[in-house]
């Protein structure tokens, strides 16, 4: 069903499975990803998206089935090595450092990124290439206007724009964002649509979120989670003219509807 | 974002940097004038000057790394067991014997941390205190080489860089240790101040976030912790430099509460809140024991609680909204 199916996949999954105790949260995905593609997730509460997300990054390990990055296997590779290889992720749950600025929030991932945040001796904050980086990430999420305000007291909204810079200060080749607009109103959740659209074209993005005028405008190819498995993946038209998922999953009014159920 | 127009430019805070320098030089002016105006009191403020360098290296765990721990003595008590032992076989370089103190420390630190930073929280707090207890036993069995229970009596250290005996009225003392302190002040100030120390701060605000920027949660954590052993036992070699005598104390849970009350009252995580803690602690000590010599402990409980229900960022958290009200009001 997959328009791009000419291109090497950067990440893929084979067979893919995971279990909380007897509960089957993940089973047989079968799922690849294609450089520069952007995907979106979507699914009932409970399909096991965010598990799925956490299967990739490597904050879960899974039950049975292979992931390959790159054609590499990288099933066993722990979280820390993974982020290197290029696997970058945001939260669906804002997970900043509170106290700290936003430029502080990403200059620490720049400095992770850059392998100079074990040095000893220099002053951090003083390395012009690294805070340039920190800046330039910044403004490409428009929030250079509120740089120096500790992460907890900014709006929601931009709590979930810096996410999204801290995750781009990591220079991931795939990009896992756990439903970046969550929380934020139907009616601005465009502002996240726009910094999306932004993105370097060469990084693969795979979303999931429950807006579904954002997953539709966003994405070229989606993939539909029920209880754990893919139950149908095609285009956004596609899906939408898809009988069953309307009936799963979108509810009768298709998705003009909004369905957050 | 709804409520909050991207238009508002906000204020970028003025840094006082000449004010700030000023208030720098505090501490270590206090510690001269003390030595200047109130003579015969030296080996105090030696004593005070011991406990804010173990303060300070607790506060690189409890302050910036977000570890607390209950066996900080554990770290303390090696140094200062080390540069004893060493002493009492002849060998009794104050400068040597120090260092060593740091190594065996830092070693000590290496394996107990090797253990417990793999645990957080709770399960943390009890492995740092098991493995306080575990060196107190091991000092007070091995008699040969502590004294045991009577403590390592009769050792003498040689004079300061060659030239500097310790004396009577602790005046060497005052003057090593306070330059030991100042040396260590700084090297804690450059480590903080650094990518390193930043990192530490992550690791404390949100570790889950911070593994997933890839950074290495454990080894940085673990680092962290042996450089504050090493620091830790720095001041418990001092401390049995300066008094010549080593008692079992050195290894007491007692002294890895009093020196976590001692930063509590002194504010954690702010670099300074040992130099206000320590002396703070001890004063109150003296003056409470004066007052009633066996309920004393009644009154430091009663200046604890006290502290964290009011005043939770100790000393510094008063000082620094004390200085925001100031701002606030020269501001129109």
């Amino acid at each position: 069903m997959t328009e791009i199916v000419t291109a090497v996949p950067c990440l893929e999954t084979q067979d893919l499975c995971r279990f909380f105790g007897p509960v089957r949260v993940t089973g047989d995905v079968n799922f690849t990803l294609h450089p520069g593609e952007r995907r979106a997730l979507i699914g009932p509460n409970g399909a096991g998206k965010t598990t799925f997300l956490n299967l990739l990054s490597g904050r879960l390990a899974p039950s049975s089935g292979k992931i390959l990055l790159d054609g590499l296997d990288i099933t066993q590779t722990s979280e820390v090595r993974r982020i290197k290889m290029g696997i970058g992720r945001t939260f669906q749950i804002t997970s900043l450092f509170p106290k700290l600025t936003a430029r502080q929030n990403v200059y620490l991932a720049v400095a992770e990124c850059e392998g100079i945040a074990g040095a000893f001796f220099r002053p951090a904050f003083s390395h012009a290439p690294q805070m340039e980086r920190a800046d330039e990430l910044l403004h490409r999420v428009g929030l250079s206007d509120v740089a120096e305000i500790a992460a907890e007291e900014l709006p929601y909204g931009r709590q979930r724009l810096l996410e999204i810079a801290v995750a781009l200060a990591l220079r991931p080749k795939i990009l896992l964002l756990d439903e970046p607009a969550a929380g934020i109103p139907t009616a601005e959740s465009h502002v996240i649509l726009d910094i999306l659209e932004t993105l370097p074209k060469e990084i693969a993005v795979c979303l999931i979120d429950h807006d579904m005028d954002l997953v539709f405008r966003f994405a070229q190819t989606i993939t539909v989670l029920v209880q754990g498995t893919v139950f149908v993946e095609g285009t956004p038209a596609e899906i939408a003219a898809d009988e069953r998922v309307r009936k799963v999953y979108l509810g009768e009014g298709g998705h003009d509807g909004h369905a957050a159920a | 974002m709804n409520q909050q127009p991207a238009s508002i430019t906000l204020p970028v805070p003025v840094r006082r940097r000449t004010a700030l320098t000023a208030l720098h030089a505090i501490p270590w002016a206090v510690a001269l004038g003390v030595y200047a105006l109130f003579p015969g009191y030296e080996p105090l403020a030696t004593q005070m000057f011991v406990m804010i360098l173990f303060a300070l290296s607790l506060d690189l765990l409890v302050g910036y790394a977000g570890i607390v721990t209950l066996g900080h003595a554990g770290l303390f008590g090696t140094g200062a067991y080390t540069a004893g032992i060493l002493a009492a076989h002849g060998f009794n370089d104050p400068i040597a014997t120090a260092l060593c103190g740091m190594g065996a420390a830092a070693l000590v630190g290496l394996l107990f941390g090797s253990c417990m930073l793999r645990t957080k929280g709770l399960a943390l707090l009890m492995l740092s205190m098991a493995s306080a207890f575990l060196l107190y036993e091991l000092a007070n069995k091995a008699t040969g080489w502590t004294g045991g229970d009577d403590g390592l009596q009769g050792i003498s250290f040689g004079p300061v860089l060659g030239l500097f005996e310790f004396d009577f009225r602790g005046r060497t003392a005052f003057f090593y240790t306070l330059g030991v302190l100042f040396l260590a002040f700084l090297f804690v100030r450059t480590l903080i101040n650094s990518p390193f120390g930043w990192s530490l701060r992550g690791i404390r605000e949100n570790d889950r976030r911070m593994g997933a920027i890839g950074c290495p949660i454990y080894q940085r954590r673990l680092t962290a912790y042996v450089i504050a052993a090493a620091l830790a036992g720095l001041a418990g070699a001092l401390q049995a430099q300066a008094t010549q005598f080593v008692a079992l104390h050195v290894l007491s849970f007692e002294l890895s509460g009093d020196v976590l009350v001692m930063l509590i009252l002194g504010g954690s995580g702010h670099l300074y809140g040992a130099f206000l803690g320590v002396p703070l602690f001890m004063f109150a000590q003296d003056l409470l024991a004066k007052q009633d010599p066996t309920n004393w402990q009644l009154g430091q409980g009663i200046i604890l609680i006290g502290m964290v229900l009011f005043a939770p960022g100790g000393m510094m958290g008063i000082g620094r909204r004390l200085m925001a009200a100031v701002r606030r009001r020269a501001r129109p």
